[in-house]
């Protein structure tokens, strides 16, 4: 119990570090906020009023006091390249379309990989298996952006499945084809990765022993070998969930989904700092939760690490 | 005498994986490849031609002509090196230095891993786009700073992957009684543990070699890869994208490229890892 | 006497135009065999039209300064006391009439009869004297709005008066500021006197327009509601075009324009026109050997323009040597397009006399948004090599481009296009030594000469001359690679016609209308 809340505590400590070091790298990196709203036209004398307007000025640690004080009841503050527009609303209308396109991605990876992966153990170096491995590999060679691209013209263009940028409100069908073009690469890799994990456990000494003392190989997967390979399992899908999102940036993009990574990546360039802050918050703070499960599940399953560590 | 026996046990050997048969040809084809690609290419690689602009393959340009004329061969073969270098040296640092950090942390456990993960948490929850705009902007855009950046947001997934796996393994019988022997941690760490989790490992770099090949592509989407006009693999497919009906041959040729470079390194892996009895 | 009829001369027949309500007179022009047959369309009213935009609209803020891509919207929404037209000149908007004195110090504007705001509010003086002290206060204390009025005073119920501090002809183009509402906050409540009105505008997605049922041209606007798409990913947008999702999209590149023609012949449109920018390697006259006026010849021999023309425009940009759009007749040196000719020797022995025998290493700083500046650097980049210079390209993020090139001036070279307003001294002031604009650190005491006397000018043909002596200065002293006013492709659903290029920035679509029985 006493760690789990030593776990919480520095899952907080985490998620603070970072929004700090995302403040200060933004105020590191060259451009800044009003450069980017004003362009090329304003004079020196706009820009410097409009630098004092977005209070850029203020020193790092004031400007990020302020920031963290008005998080902490949370409030976000304005957007700067929008204006009036509040971190709120923006996010508010966002988070629920990378959501669902993350959750939809999840479930295509999930119900995809894991009858996939146990056929290709079973159909081990036959003709079903070494199919599925090159497919798998070729899916795993195309870069992302490339097979959105692809899945546009293909089911946008070509067989006119879906109308693309066309999206409005949270549209499930639309959602489909950017989920499976994020969840295609991932499924392969995934499938790649349970193979090998209960290959590698299937040739442990456990497992010869319980297949001499008779077990049937079905009884040998189930009961021993899936339960070891849960660990590495759990952990991957872990680093898939961070990877999902990951994706949705170059995802949304493609697909014109006005989710949360488009807006990380216009945000960014518009040096946009509050908005910036608040998605990494939200991304950072998914990640290390998604860490803080795993090893509670840990524990769950090796009880070997229960007392401590 | 003694070459025919090497050539028996080579044959022996390549006839027991196909896998390893195959992966070899497509690897050592690309890397010869992409070898001759940096001294001697059909054309010269950036050299543009207006009057040869966008022209299907023929005998004189094997995989046609790009939007400036420039010969797509000639790219291929260069900026498949170009891609190579770049997966490489990545998956080396983030492997090495991932690998390190893991099996450290992993096997003294304690407060030095409590921090190092936590330092590791952040840069694994960072938003990995986010990390490499951050850091192209600090280093500057270029070849060189593109590996490193890559290689950095390459080490947290490693040293991640290894902790858990030496997790796995250092409460093991094997391990006790090494300890009590009295052997030194680096030592239990380095003969012990790691070649146990060498299959893992050994995914994980085949993977990450694969990853590093598409983040340098992404990295191109973004306009933050290796900058024109030097060529690699995933930038022609980045700048093939808005001609993909009238030229499919910019895509077509570097993209099987990619395929088929990844493939072999992939078979290659595989195959070892079933001839080394896994 | 003659002063006052220069001025007239200077902006044009434009009561005349306004009062036949000329609708679209643009300098259209048409592709493909059956380019007739679309110039006799007849327009309809009602429809609805998506135009796509690939930079994001920032602010619905009139009168904060923005980029061009939030100009060119917002264009549709408020209307100034004038307006620029298609042509490029400056016609009466909010005032019906107006008048400039002998001296050129004293505007007189008569407010239009029975003009109404998008909400049926009457426009009053009020409103007027609001929004012209909210646009002074936005522009600065330092700003040469602030500076030049001396006065705003209202001598009756429908006029306004502006004095001025000095004889200024060029400044009747700031009077196209937006009028607003009096009191009115535009970014809460947006309103103006322009053909649309803005019903929903989500930040980052799309801004939503309906027609204004109250606008003072007859007859206009056609469209019944309009929306302006934000997508970021310029082939995303393209896929968009294609499939229907938009209706218009600006600035399609060669490739994109064959595509079109290739899959999809009937279905679109291609209107030619141009960027109205002035697209150039800019030097920093301070940088190791461009310092050297031979270097900076010898890269403008060695630059093949046409090259740049054909890979990227299909021909169809205008070639040009100095810094000034074509588009602007009256301001524009056709002479300065021919200062250098493509001549690889001639650069090379400039860059010889110069003691850069065996080149030198030069980085060309563009930034990676923008596909057609890379590009162009690309090109550059190979052309150079012929000569012994070897170029480094380096993509950065547009906000550090502002930063590090525009504001900071560290960079060598850079590719990029800029635009201006009709007034000429928004495009040339900028070569000013102390010009805070000047980053090209461009430093000539002719030039800043000839500057002040055309500033200070007042007769059209004097000050014209001036300023087409400083671009010859420009051409000469090679400040910069001029390269060329892009050609600027439009693709429009067919359905709809009525596309009209403006050589300000502005996405006119007011004048679209969607074809009558299609």
């Amino acid at each position: 119990m006493q760690a789990i809340v030593k776990k919480l505590f520095s899952l907080i400590l985490t998620v603070l570090v970072i929004s700090f070091l995302t403040f200060i790298i933004f105020s590191i990196i060259p451009g800044n906020a009003a450069l980017a709203k004003l362009g090329v036209d304003a004079s020196p004398e706009q820009i410097a009023a409009m630098e004092e307007k977005l209070q850029l000025n203020d020193p790092v640690i004031i400007r990020y006091g302020r920031w963290l004080f008005g998080a902490l009841r949370g409030d976000f503050g304005e957007s700067l390249q929008y204006s009036g527009v509040t971190v709120g609303e923006l996010l508010g209308s966002r988070l629920p379309v990378t959501m669902v396109l993350a959750g939809i991605s999840f479930l295509l990876i999930v119900l995809l990989s894991v009858p996939v992966a146990l056929f290709c153990v079973k159909f081990r170096d036959r003709l079903p298996d070494r199919i599925l491995t090159v497919l798998g590999q070729v899916m795993m060679a195309v870069p992302a952006f490339f097979l959105g691209i692809l899945i546009t013209y293909i089911f946008g263009l070509l067989l006119r499945a879906f109308r693309p940028g066309a999206y409005e409100g949270l549209s499930l069908r639309y959602l489909f084809f950017p989920a499976l073009s994020i969840a295609i690469p991932k499924i392969a890799m995934t499938v790649r990765f349970l193979k090998s994990s209960v290959r590698g456990e299937l040739s442990q000494d456990y497992v010869r022993t319980a297949r001499a003392h008779g077990a049937s190989e079905d009884q040998v997967l189930k009961n021993h070998v899936l339960r070891n390979a849960l660990i590495p399992v759990i952990t991957f899908l872990a680093l898939v969930i961070g990877e999902i999102l990951a994706g949705s940036i170059v995802a949304e993009q493609v697909f014109s989904v006005p989710g949360l990574g488009r807006l990380l990546i216009t945000s960014i360039s518009a040096r946009d700092y509050p908005v910036v802050q608040a998605i990494v918050m939200y991304i950072t703070t998914v990640v290390v939760s998604l860490d803080f499960l795993v090893d509670l599940l840990y524990r769950l399953v090796d009880p070997r690490l229960r007392r401590g560590g | 005498m003694k070459k025919s026996w090497t050539f028996a046990r080579i044959r022996e050997f390549l006839r027991l994986n196909p896998k390893i048969l195959i992966g070899l040809i497509l690897v050592s084809f690309f890397a010869v490849m992409s070898l001759i690609g940096q001294f001697w290419t059909p054309y010269i690689v950036t050299r543009m031609d207006a009057s040869s602009v966008s022209e299907a393959p023929s005998l004189l340009h094997w995989m046609g002509t790009d939007n400036f004329g420039r010969d797509v061969l000639s790219r291929v073969m260069n900026g498949s090196g170009i891609t190579i270098l770049v997966a490489l040296i990545t998956v080396l640092i983030g492997g090495i230095i991932g690998t390190m950090i893991g099996a450290l942390t992993g096997y003294f456990g304690g407060i030095v891993d409590e921090i190092i993960m936590r330092l590791n948490d952040i840069l694994l929850s960072f938003p990995s786009v986010l990390l490499a705009l951050l850091l192209i902007s600090f280093l500057g855009p270029g070849t060189i700073n593109v590996v490193l950046a890559l290689g950095i947001l390459f080490i947290p997934s490693f040293a991640r992957m290894v902790r858990s796996e030496v997790i796995r393994y250092r409460d093991r019988d094997f391990v006790r009684n090494a300890r009590l022997q009295g052997i030194r941690p680096l030592r239990i760490i380095l003969i012990h543990i790691l070649p146990n989790a060498r299959i893992s490992i050994l995914t994980a770099a085949a993977i990450g070699f694969n990853n590093a090949v598409l983040a340098e592509a992404s990295m191109s989407y973004l306009g933050l890869g290796v900058q024109p006009p030097t060529p690699s693999l995933g930038r022609m497919l980045f700048e093939a994208q808005s001609f993909l009906l009238n030229c499919p041959w910019y895509a077509i040729f570097p993209g099987i490229t990619i395929i088929l470079m990844i493939l072999g390194a992939a078979l290659l892996s595989e195959g070892f890892k079933e001839v080394s009895g896994a | 006497m003659k002063r006052s009829l220069a001025i007239l001369l200077a902006f044009g027949l434009i009561l005349s135009a306004v009062l036949t309500g000329c609708a679209s007179d643009g300098k259209k022009e048409e592709t493909g065999e059956d380019a007739p047959k679309h110039t006799e369309t007849e327009p309809s009213y009602g429809g609805h039209l998506v135009y796509g935009m690939t930079q994001d609209l920032v602010s619905l803020d009139p009168h904060e300064s923005t980029d061009a891509g939030t100009r060119s919207v917002v264009f549709n929404i408020y209307e100034g006391l004038v307006k620029p037209s298609s042509s490029g000149d400056l016609i009466a908007a909010v005032a019906e009439d107006y008048q400039i004195d002998q001296a050129g110090t004293e505007y007189v504007f008569t407010l239009r009869e029975g003009i109404k705001f998008q909400n049926g509010q009457e426009v009053t003086l009020k409103d007027i004297e609001y929004s012209f002290n909210r646009y002074a206060e936005f522009s600065g204390e330092n700003s040469a709005f602030v500076k030049s009025v001396k006065e705003l005073s209202f001598p009756d119920e429908k006029t306004v008066r502006i004095t001025l501090t000095n004889p200024d002809s060029e400044f009747l183009s700031e009077l196209t500021f937006a009028i607003i509402p009096d009191g009115n906050d535009p970014n809460e409540n947006p309103i103006g006197t322009g053909p649309y009105m803005v019903t929903e505008y989500k930040a980052g997605q799309y801004l939503d327009l309906s027609k204004n049922q109250y606008y003072w041209v007859e007859k206009e606007p056609y469209l019944d509601t309009v929306r302006f798409k934000f997508i970021s990913d310029v082939n995303t947008a393209f896929t968009e075009l294609q499939a229907g999702t938009i209706d218009v999209l600006n600035y399609l590149t060669t490739a994109q324009v064959e595509a079109l023609k290739k899959s999809a012949g009937d279905e679109f449109r291609i209107v030619e026109g141009n960027m109205n920018l002035v697209h150039a390697m800019y030097l920093n006259n301070q940088a190791g050997p461009l310092s050297d006026v031979r270097v900076r010849q010898a890269l403008c021999y060695a630059v093949d323009r046409d090259a740049i023309n054909s890979f990227l425009f299909a021909g169809k940009s205008i070639i040009i040597g100095s810094h000034m759009t074509p588009q602007l007749p009256t301001w524009y040196e056709p002479a300065a397009a021919s200062v250098y000719t493509y001549d690889v020797q001639k650069a090379k022995d400039l860059l010889e006399q110069a003691g850069y025998k065996d080149g030198f290493d030069l980085t060309i700083t563009v930034p990676s948004a923008y596909s057609q500046h890379v590009d162009t650097a690309q090109i550059i980049a190979d052309q150079l090599s012929l000569v012994g210079i070897r170029v480094t390209i380096k993509q950065v993020e547009w906000t550090v481009w502002l930063s590090d090139v525009y504001k900071g001036r560290d960079y060598e070279a850079t590719v990029i296009g800029f635009d201006g307003k009709l007034n000429p001294s928004d495009w040339m002031a900028k070569y000013g030594t102390d010009a805070p604009k000047n980053m090209m650190n461009y430093s000539n005491a002719e030039y800043d000469e000839l500057l002040e006397k055309a500033l200070k000018a007042v007769d059209t043909e004097e000050k014209a001359s001036y300023y087409k002596q400083m671009q010859m200065n420009l051409a000469e002293n090679a400040a910069s690679v001029y390269i060329e006013d892009p050609a600027d492709f439009v693709a429009m659903n067919s359905q709809f016609d009525g596309y009209v290029f403006y050589p300000t920035t502005a996405w006119d679509v007011s004048k679209i209308y969607q074809i009558s029985g299609k």
